[in-house]
């Protein structure tokens, strides 16, 4: 049996409930939606460029704790990097949860989001987990 | 038949020790259904329809006659009524394609409920687009059900076809199926009814009812995965063109014409699925063993129970009629504020499986103005332990969350 509390844990669950990256930008440069049919979680990510740096993020939509909290968090550490940093974070957040890297040094740049480590346990919930980063993979996979 | 332990039939709820409560998805499979297909391939396996050999005709004679005891089953006049698919699905598609695309016109109207599995909306949807025909929702009401007015509201002279549920995967109310087709055959349009979710908990009798058309899966009733009937009145069937062609369907084939085999073959293309065949014959005969009404009781009083208690705790909402005898043996729930896929990984963890989504079920759900629930459902293997982990489970899932619940979601 899983430790529930290491997915369900108080960061995860702080950023699920009431996220202030839920909100709209006043000026966005992207906003994608990423859906997933079958639990019917959605969301809209909105994304604001400054040169090649992610001066801004925001995201409005529902869907359970894990995709909501993976959201926000990925919100809050994208921010700030270049886009080469960024494309490497997602990179390295989604071999995570598909335990695809597991080198403890190489997780460290993921930040807060490794607290979604444990999800890789969780086969019914690693969609939940990635849907965010898949939505703006599309954004920079369009850049 | 002994009742004492009925769960001991069923070896994956012994190995597993979980309280499995999604059989509105697919039923455990008892011993005796798998000890048939077991027995099949050590003893009968082959082609059947196909070889002079007698192993070919025995193997011919068993599929055969099963589709007689399916026949007896659900009351069907002639046994070329029953026609052999993939699962409900597919038998709804072939009367989408067979019958609904080649009987309606432009303006002609198509009725289903708002509670439809997306199998008996989606290719509702197709035949009205190719045909122009107009697809009319007969809605629920506060109680979760369809009521008398919305039947006569929906169905007009206009109509051609309706499209109705048995009983809901979602919600577990049971339609009133014997009303809207009398009424539906008043104003001149044939009813198909989707019994995957009556079938495996109540008698059917198609004469009875006079279903047009009647589909259901067997992996809902105990049976293997991939096996499914259509049952179709005679002249109906008779009248129709094959949904898929090749091998079987066929009497004469020439190099740019073929004449089509009789029913039920004509509607049988190529190799069938023999083992599932065989498999719903064992588990028609497991149902009929215990009997419908033994199985009703059975239910009753674990549903009961569960409604009972789970109509008592207050951080639950319930999707349910009021009404106990319009209800069958599905309940959806939430917790409130929380969203039911973490729910459903949470009774996860302590060996309780229940589904959560929309249930193929998005029309229904985003007219309750919701995206999903929890989906308890429960077959007569289930006990009232399966229920008390359930709530144990529930409580558990709520502790996890309760702090973080913000108090607008609580009220909501
Ligand atoms: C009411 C109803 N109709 C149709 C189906 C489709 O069944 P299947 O997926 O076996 O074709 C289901 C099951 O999911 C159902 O609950």
């Amino acid at each position: 049996m899983e430790d529930l509390t290491d997915v369900y844990n108080e960061l995860i669950m702080e950023h699920s409930m009431n996220s202030y990256n839920k909100k709209k930008l006043d000026s966005a440069d992207y906003c994608q939606i990423g859906h997933n049919p079958n639990c019917g979680d959605e969301i809209t990510l909105e994304l604001k460029l400054n040169d090649n740096i992610i001066e801004d993020m925001a995201f409005s939509g529902h869907g359970c704790a894990i995709s909501q909290a993976s959201t926000s968090i990925m919100i809050d550490t994208l921010k700030g990097k270049t886009l080469d940093e960024a494309k490497e974070i997602i990179k390295t957040f989604i071999g995570m949860i598909k335990r695809e890297i597991t080198d403890e040094e190489e997780l460290k740049k993921l930040e807060d989001a490794i607290a979604f480590k444990n999800v890789s346990n969780m086969p019914a919930r690693v969609k939940c987990a990635l849907l965010a980063w898949h939505t703006i993979e599309d954004i920079l996979n369009k850049n | 038949m002994e009742l004492t332990n009925i769960k001991a039939d069923f070896p994956l709820l012994v190995n597993r020790k979980i309280a499995y409560l999604d059989s509105g998805a697919t039923t455990q499979k008892p011993f005796p259904v798998i000890n048939a297909i077991n027995e099949f391939y050590k003893n009968y396996n082959a082609n059947p329809h196909r070889g002079a050999y007698s192993l070919s005709m025995e193997a011919t004679e068993i599929y055969e006659n099963t589709r007689t005891k399916i026949a007896k089953f659900i009351n069907a006049k002639h046994r070329e009524e029953i026609i052999f698919s993939k699962n409900a699905t597919e038998s709804l598609n072939l009367i989408a394609y067979s019958y609904g695309l080649e009987n309606l016109k432009k303006n002609d109207e198509i009725v289903i409920s708002i509670m439809e599995h997306h199998s008996n909306l989606v290719p509702w949807q197709k035949v009205a687009k190719t045909t122009g025909a107009k697809l009319n929702y007969m809605y629920i009401n506060d109680e979760f059900e369809i009521s008398d007015e919305e039947i006569q509201n929906k169905i007009t002279d206009k109509t051609k076809i309706v499209g109705i549920t048995h009983v809901s995967n979602v919600l577990g109310t049971i339609n009133n199926i014997d009303k809207i087709i009398k009424y539906a055959h008043k104003k001149g349009a044939i009813v198909i009814v989707d019994a995957s979710q009556s079938i495996p908990h109540m008698k059917i009798d198609v004469q009875k009812l006079d279903a047009d058309f009647l589909v259901f899966s067997g992996h809902k009733m105990l049976a293997p995965l991939g096996i499914g009937v259509l049952y179709g009145k005679k002249e109906l069937l008779n009248n129709m063109t094959p949904f898929l062609m090749g091998g079987d369907m066929i009497e004469y084939v020439h190099e740019q014409t073929t004449t089509y085999a009789p029913l039920p073959n004509k509607f049988e293309a190529g190799t069938q699925n023999v083992e599932g065949v065989i498999g719903l014959g064992s588990a028609i005969d497991y149902i009929e063993n215990i009997g419908y009404d033994k199985i009703h009781e059975i239910e009753a009083e674990i549903v009961g129970y569960a409604i009972e208690k789970l109509s008592k705790i207050d951080y639950l909402t319930l999707y349910l009629t009021p009404n106990r005898e319009h209800h069958s043996s599905v309940i959806s729930f939430n917790i409130k504020g929380v969203h039911p896929h973490d729910v459903a990984s949470i009774l996860d963890n302590y060996g309780v499986c229940v589904r959560s989504g929309n249930h193929c079920a998005q029309p229904l759900l985003r007219s309750m103005g919701i995206d999903s629930t929890c989906r308890a459902s429960f077959y007569f293997y289930n006990t009232k332990e399966d229920v008390d982990k359930l709530l144990e489970a529930l409580d558990k899932a709520y502790k996890i969350f309760e702090k973080y619940i913000t108090n607008s979601a609580k009220k909501s």
